[in-house]
């Protein structure tokens, strides 16, 4: 246990600089991390560490007690460790911060000397520390000021819609889970029926945000299937957590090439499942506007159309490819991981107007939707999530068909027992090239026409500075750029050149 | 003679619901569940298919549990099916109240005026065999409301039934009443209220059933697409859970609420009905 307790100021045993000695799991892991990617200088790494902690901190719930925390002076470090509250991962985001100002007064009183700080802790012991430095400066008022940062909220009640599916998680989870409340917000979700109508509501303002699919703002802001209307994309919801099920009487067609004359779903015309689905099938030679029929239907009405054999596959937000197993109707023919690992999917956006009219509600918003982000992604909270997202109120799915999704620990529809914890992901960052490949794909297919400025568009829409910003406030580690290239089935796609891009593909619409 | 051939059919209907609910409930019990052992099993939920067509009694016991507390409300998402239909029934009302105050003003306009029966005909056909839902996104789009969009549904399709049944009942009320109601000099409004209304009466209201019938039928369907609340909502959040009992066991609930409506407004006509 004593290496959870780097992130102290009061442990002697802490190395608060997480320096590259630092052998703490969260230090090694990230050190690892940052190797294996790319080089940083000492103190970019020393920075990088430095976050590292407040996220390795964030959902350790065993850690502290915000209560005892607050309360200035413990006598002994270790003793309000032992009688936290586990079970109470709401209390966590204030203990960030908390932990994070702590650290930052000690540091600046000891001057940055680690040295100096452990032997005063350990002369000391760090209650005895913790209740002199608390004399000598108003940590609480310290702790007060930087929550308040956000300033007054112009609107705390907020209704949020999302479309019940595990992309939304961080959206819906963040209701039952209290991080909307921690920011002060009484934030209502709202179950909606589809994205045309999450879309229609979000342009009517009856939604404050929404939970949309990543090429939707884009689509959006260039009136592409809709009104023109600025849409803002501050954060990213999911990263993978979709797949490709076909109707069980395909069970000896795993070769897409065997497709032809297929009728496949998607959720919408301006999703990722879209262009996975025709990039999936142009790859292996089948036209997806000639060789297949692709139809928008509902993620609900997926598995009783497959049922009826209305269907013959489709590419669907989870629950529903992991229902179709559950009903015994269909198979988990590939994980969209396996197309494009690490691909965005769901978003959290809103109208640009409603950010620049309410800048702190906006704000409070924003940095409740990347708390809850990064609680997502971590592997130990999924079982409670599943648990927390699946009644009536919110995906109305069985818990263990949740459950599997967000493990990640599957049947497969096929007779195995896959185990793929990434199978989906929570990742806030809206990198512009994710962007870039979106409206490479629109334009590819004919979504859009004529010259697109791919870098302005993307820019304009995906905050990825905005998101790395608060990312950092909220003690999280944001990629050093906004751009990279990806590797899609084994073919590279360099966000320098979108058009090239575009023409090095047989099957297109252009 | 009568009353015995009446209660004969009674008790025939009943054997008759007892019979196909006793074969279905017998023909169609739920297949051995195999307990899981493997990983693999325990994963897919046990062997059995889980979705098949309910049994009477299983549909029965969720209508119990939902009947016995039909207005509590968990949240935005969650509400009773007593909730749930005072939602609807509020906008099929509004809607269909809406329609009322404007089909029967026009509708006399049309029927006492050959001028603008025939003025107004064209946009009338044109407009009539428009799908109700399909206004939705156009009142989405406008209205910039769910509400008012929902509410504009309903008033949209219950419009036509009222309108054109008032121009015909006003239109076909004998010219002899006409005359003589002219002959005692009365003015063209008291003619209308008081001659010629309660001679269309009967037709009137007769349209009006007809629209509340399919006020009721659209709303369901609206709800579906637009969400929120409502009894639509409620069929539509358990289609997504692919939960058939709760299916069925509202569209029971659709269906009483339906002949309530239809049953009032029967009522209504016949006490304007008139003899000769
Ligand atoms: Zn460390
Ligand atoms: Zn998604």
């Amino acid at each position: 246990m004593s290496n959870k307790s780097l992130g102290d100021p009061f442990n002697p045993e802490s190395d608060l600089q997480h320096g590259p000695a630092c052998n703490c799991p969260i230090c090694v892991f990230k050190r690892e991390e940052a190797e294996s990617r790319y080089e940083c200088t000492e103190s970019e790494m020393t920075e990088r560490l430095e976050r590292a902690v407040y996220e390795g901190t964030a959902t350790d719930s065993q850690y502290v007690d915000a209560d005892a925390s607050a309360d200035a002076a413990p006598a002994d470090p270790n003793a309000f460790r032992a009688d936290g509250s586990p079970d109470n991962p709401t209390e966590t985001p204030e203990t960030i911060i908390d932990r994070a100002i702590e650290s930052a007064v000690v540091r600046a009183v000891f001057g940055h000397n680690e040295a100096s700080r452990r032997n005063f802790m350990k002369m000391l012991g760090g209650g005895t520390a913790a209740s002199i430095l608390a004399s000598i400066f108003p940590m609480e008022a310290a702790k007060a000021a930087f929550k308040d940062k956000i300033g007054p909220l112009e609107k705390k009640k907020l209704k949020v819609g999302f479309v019940p599916i595990t992309c939304a998680t961080p959206i819906i989870m963040a209701h039952p889970m209290g991080f909307y409340d921690k920011y002060g917000l009484d934030v209502d979700v709202i179950k909606t029926a589809g994205w045309a109508v999450s879309r229609d509501k979000s342009i009517n303002k009856e939604y404050d945000a929404a939970h949309m699919l990543t090429p939707m703002p884009l689509a959006m802001t260039m009136g592409a299937g809709s009104t023109a209307m600025p849409f803002i994309m501050p954060a990213v919801e999911n990263i993978n957590g979709q797949a490709i099920v076909l109707h069980n009487k395909h069970k000896d067609k795993r070769d897409p090439k065997k497709w032809k004359g297929f009728k496949f779903g998607v959720p919408f015309e301006y999703s990722m499942h879209n262009f996975l689905l025709r990039y999936y099938v142009a790859e292996h030679g089948l036209d997806p506007d000639k060789d297949i029929q692709i139809r928008v239907v509902p993620p609900p009405e997926m598995v009783a159309n497959l049922r009826a054999e209305n269907l013959d596959g489709y590419l669907s937000p989870d629950p529903f490819n992991q229902r179709a197993v559950w009903e015994k109707v269909g198979f988990i023919h590939l994980l969209t991981k396996e197309i494009w690992q690490g691909h965005p999917c769901c978003a959290f956006a809103t109208s640009a107007e409603f950010a620049r009219e309410n800048p702190n509600s906006y704000g409070a918003l924003f940095r409740s939707i990347v708390d809850a982000t990064h609680f997502s992604s971590r592997a130990e909270n999924r079982k409670d999530i599943a648990k927390a997202i699946s009644p009536k109120n919110y995906l109305n799915q069985p818990v263990p068909v949740v459950e599997q999704v967000l493990t990640g620990r599957f049947a497969d529809g096929l007779g195995n027992v896959r185990n793929e914890p990434d199978r989906i992901d929570f990742d806030p960052f809206p990198w512009h090239s994710m962007a870039v490949w979106i409206l490479t794909q629109m334009k590819r297919w004919g979504y859009i026409k004529g010259d697109v400025d791919y870098k302005k568009i993307s820019e304009q829409v995906y905050l990825a500075a905005d998101c790395g910003k608060l990312m950092t406030d909220l003690g999280y580690e944001p990629p050093a750029k906004t751009y990279e290239n990806y590797t899609i089935m084994g073919k590279t796609f360099d966000y320098t050149k979108p058009e090239e891009y575009i023409e090095s593909f047989a099957i297109k619409r252009t | 003679m009568l009353s015995s051939l009446n209660v004969r059919a009674a008790l025939l209907s009943v054997v008759i619901l007892i019979v196909t609910l006793g074969v279905w409930e017998i023909a169609n019990q739920p297949p051995e569940v195999k307990e899981a052992k493997t990983e693999y099993e325990m994963l897919m939920g046990g062997s059995a298919p889980h979705a098949r067509v309910p049994n009477p009694s299983e549909i029965g016991t969720l209508a119990l549990a939902e009947l016995s507390d039909p207005f509590y409300d968990k949240g935005p998402n969650d509400k009773g099916i007593g909730l749930q239909l005072l939602y609807s029934i509020k906008r099929v009302m509004s809607g269909y109240f809406l329609a009322a105050l404007i089909a029967i003003p026009i509708g006399f306009m049309i029927g006492m005026s050959p001028l603008m029966h025939k003025a107004l005909d064209p946009f009338i056909q044109v407009l009539k065999p428009i799908s109700p839902l399909a206004w939705m996104p156009l009142a989405l789009f406008i209205l910039k409301d769910s509400e008012v969009s929902s509410v504009f549904v309903i008033f949209i399709c219950s419009i036509w039934p009222m309108l054109i049944n008032t121009a015909f009942g006003v239109g076909s009320v004998k010219k002899d009443w006409i005359n003589i109601a002219r002959t005692h000099e009365l003015s063209k409004l008291r003619t209308a209220v008081m001659v010629i209304l309660p001679a269309a009466a009967p037709t009137i209201l007769t349209g009006m059933r007809i629209s509340i019938g399919i006020a009721w039928l659209v709303i369901v369907a609206a709800e579906m697409l637009v969400g929120g609340t409502g009894i639509g909502y409620y069929v539509w959040n358990e289609w997504n859970n692919l939960d058939l009992t709760a299916v069925i066991f509202s569209i029971l609930m659709i269906g009483i609420v339906g002949m309530v409506l239809d049953l009032l407004l029967a009522k209504a006509t016949k006490m304007v009905q008139y003899v000769e």
